[in-house]
């Protein structure tokens, strides 16, 4: 029988396993040991692993951050648990001018085997600052990871891979993601970096979703498919290392990408999958391109311009329908919200 | 005692000197922040240290570094990017580490190793070694909003570390009182329940026995962080191998006072000439022999550009 849990109590058991397995994993952050335990994550971690090696923070994103690092230097593996991805820009001296630096620039003697979980914290009326979803920022650096999962069974595989991870990680949840079910195996288990996921197969279009966007890709490949189009939905799951070669040989395939991401799309993840796609095919394949993401604006509170913020299943598929059909035809599905968004109540 | 201390003021003196002389010749092609004059703090803090114990820095690091037992070869061949440099030419003078002397490095941007000791002071606590690490920084930092997160924790988790500031009164060329509205680092400690003391005179046999005592409590009695703001003068520019005493932001009658404390001097006039002389042939031999390691030393293979960025080597992503 499938064992099913949410994300969120993979999330919970992918950190109670390693702490067990290895005395040298350390849980910190605001809010990690408090009645809400980051939506779950946390819940009952303290208790079994005692304060000092699961504790609240002071409100000293850039400090604790250091603080982590040290622990690293001293070879404890902190997690570090940021309850909106907007608070990590607080963090962003130690993330970029230390963690992702020291291994090289000390010549390859020192390691930072940190990870920064960080939730990307769209649900509804959740505003300017705490709605961002900053992955690209991180990908921007070299010397950080950057992981992105969507299912339960990757969130918690792909956690023990970043606990044991001899780099830093920046390990980033999506809030409407929390309450997602799936299967995952009770015993340990990791999930590779740099390999995507090919979540549907199809012939005449390439969506590749990032976080939340690979479940709203899915819901669109759905919707397609009662029109007729043909979508192969692909999760890269890591964003760095990136596997390009799964999108490539999709897009060869396909001949239409459609990148979707939980975030902007100036400079972002879509962007760059794109052009890597792109310098891979160029003079070999006509391919169609698009990109989609937050609109350029920052996201506002009230529900009828939230919801022009976001891309959603039904966007997605009218974009993919008018790609698909070389811009002479245009459709789009009726307008149905998705079922974690109108049914969130919380908690924040 | 004497000895042990002049030598290693002297020798950091020296390593500084030879580096400025060196310096017009570009060879050494990095910024360099030399701590001519301000040996005393790092000496004397890390003579009250165990070898065990561990030391945080800035980018003027390369008295602690040599003070606290890094390889004065691998730092010479760093300054020259030799690839037996002790970040194989890919850090730099402002980049110095050594982890087994217990050096675990240095940044060029102000406060930011100060929570690393904090970090690196829990991880031993929790391990239940008796480890101390030291957080050294300049007046400069005591600006920066990390430097107060730092001690706020350190001080609420009772971590067995040392703060020490390294008061040269000069952010580059700003002095403290255009920085802060009061010259009272030591009472920012102690608004931490931190026990804070300012060592006024810059006298590295008094640095050292406040620091041993302690780190004997601490070690012993488990009662937090201390804190010691250690007044000091930089005698250099803020970088590079000169002075800027007719740069106008300062005078040398303002410096008079440390010229006439010099340390190196001072500790070396307790010595009887024969001990004396015997210590400095000595230094200048390893310091000839250091140059001359750096200089004969291979630069890194352009393969070393993408090694140190993970762990493992980076196969993805290479057009």
């Amino acid at each position: 029988m499938e064992r099913i849990l949410t994300y969120a109590e993979a999330i919970r058991e992918a950190t109670e396993q390693e702490m067990a397995r290895d005395p040298s994993v350390i849980v910190l952050g605001m809010g990690v040991d408090d009645f809400k335990a980051i939506y779950g994550t946390t819940r009952g971690l303290q208790e079994k692993f005692g304060p000092d090696r699961v504790f609240d923070t002071p409100l000293s994103e850039d400090a604790m951050t250091g603080v982590a690092i040290g622990a690293a230097l001293a070879g404890l593996r902190p997690i570090h648990v940021h309850i909106r991805m907007d608070f990590v820009l607080l963090a962003m001296n130690q993330l970029i001018n230390i963690a992702a630096k020291v291994r090289y620039m000390y010549g390859g003697t020192v390691a930072v085997p940190i990870v920064v979980r960080s939730i990307i914290g769209r649900s509804w009326g959740q505003g300017a600052q705490h709605s961002q979803g900053l992955q690209s920022l991180f990908m921007h650096i070299p010397g950080l990871r950057v992981v992105a999962p969507s299912s339960p069974y990757d969130a918690k595989g792909c956690l023990i891979q970043s606990i044991r991870d001899e780099n830093p990680v920046m390990f980033v949840e999506h809030r409407m993601l929390h309450a997602h079910r799936g299967h995952v195996p009770a015993d340990s288990y990791t999930v590779p970096f740099g390999k995507a996921r090919v979540l549907m197969k199809g012939s005449d279009i390439t969506l590749v979703g990032i976080s939340y966007m690979a479940v709203e890709c899915l819901r669109a490949q759905r919707y397609l498919d009662s029109v007729g189009v043909s979508a192969e939905v692909i999760d890269p799951v890591s964003l760095t290392p990136l596997d390009v070669d799964t999108i490539v040989a999709s897009v060869k395939k396909t001949g239409r990408l459609l990148v979707v991401d939980s975030g902007w799309t100036m400079c972002g993840a879509s962007a760059e999958i794109l052009t890597q796609v792109a310098e891979r095919l160029q003079g070999q394949a006509h391919v169609r391109w698009q990109r989609m993401g937050f609109a350029p604006v920052t996201c506002p509170t009230t529900r009828n311009l939230e919801n022009l913020f976001y891309p959603n299943a039904q966007t997605v598929a009218s974009a993919a329908f008018t790609m698909v059909h070389d811009n002479r035809k245009s459709w789009a599905p009726i307008h149905e919200e998705a079922r974690e968004i109108v049914e969130f109540r919380g908690p924040f | 005692m004497n000895e042990h201390f002049y030598r290693s003021l002297y020798r950091i003196r020296r390593v500084e000197e030879e580096v400025a002389r060196i310096y017009p010749s570009d060879k050494i092609k990095s910024p360099v922040h030399l701590s001519i004059g301000q040996e005393a703090v790092s000496v004397g803090v890390c003579e009250a240290l165990r070898p065990s114990d561990v030391v945080f820095g800035t980018y003027r690091g390369h008295a602690l570094y040599l003070a606290k037992g890094g390889d004065l070869r691998k730092m010479i061949a760093e300054l020259y990017g030799k690839v037996t440099g002790c970040s194989k030419g890919k850090g730099g003078s402002m980049h110095l580490v050594d982890v087994e002397a217990g050096v675990m490095g240095t940044s060029a941007v102000v406060g930011t190793t100060i929570p690393h000791a904090v970090g690196y002071a829990y991880a031993m606590r929790l391990r239940g070694a008796d480890t101390v690490a030291a957080a050294f920084f300049g007046d400069g930092a005591v600006d920066e909003g990390v430097f107060h997160e730092s001690m706020n924790f350190a001080s609420l988790k009772k971590l067995p570390m040392v703060f020490i500031c390294e008061n040269n009164f000069y952010s580059i060329h700003s002095h403290q009182r255009t920085r802060q509205p009061a010259a009272n680092i030591v009472d920012r400690a102690r608004a931490y329940m931190m026990p804070a003391e300012r060592i006024q005179d810059g006298n590295v046999l008094k640095i050292y026995e406040r620091v041993q005592a302690a780190v004997d409590e601490i070690r012993r009695t488990r009662s937090g962080p201390r804190f010691f703001e250690c007044m000091s003068y930089r005698w250099n520019e803020h970088v590079g191998p000169n002075d800027d005493f007719d740069k106008g932001y300062r005078s040398r009658a303002e410096a008079d006072p440390w010229f006439q404390n010099d340390q190196v001097e001072r500790l070396g006039s307790l010595l009887d000439l024969q001990a004396r002389a015997r210590i400095d042939a000595e230094v200048e031999a390893e310091i000839q022999d250091a140059f001359a390691f750096a200089e004969a030393s291979p630069f890194p293979d352009d393969a070393e550009l993408h090694t140190d960025v993970f762990k493992e080597a980076v196969t993805w992503n290479v057009s």
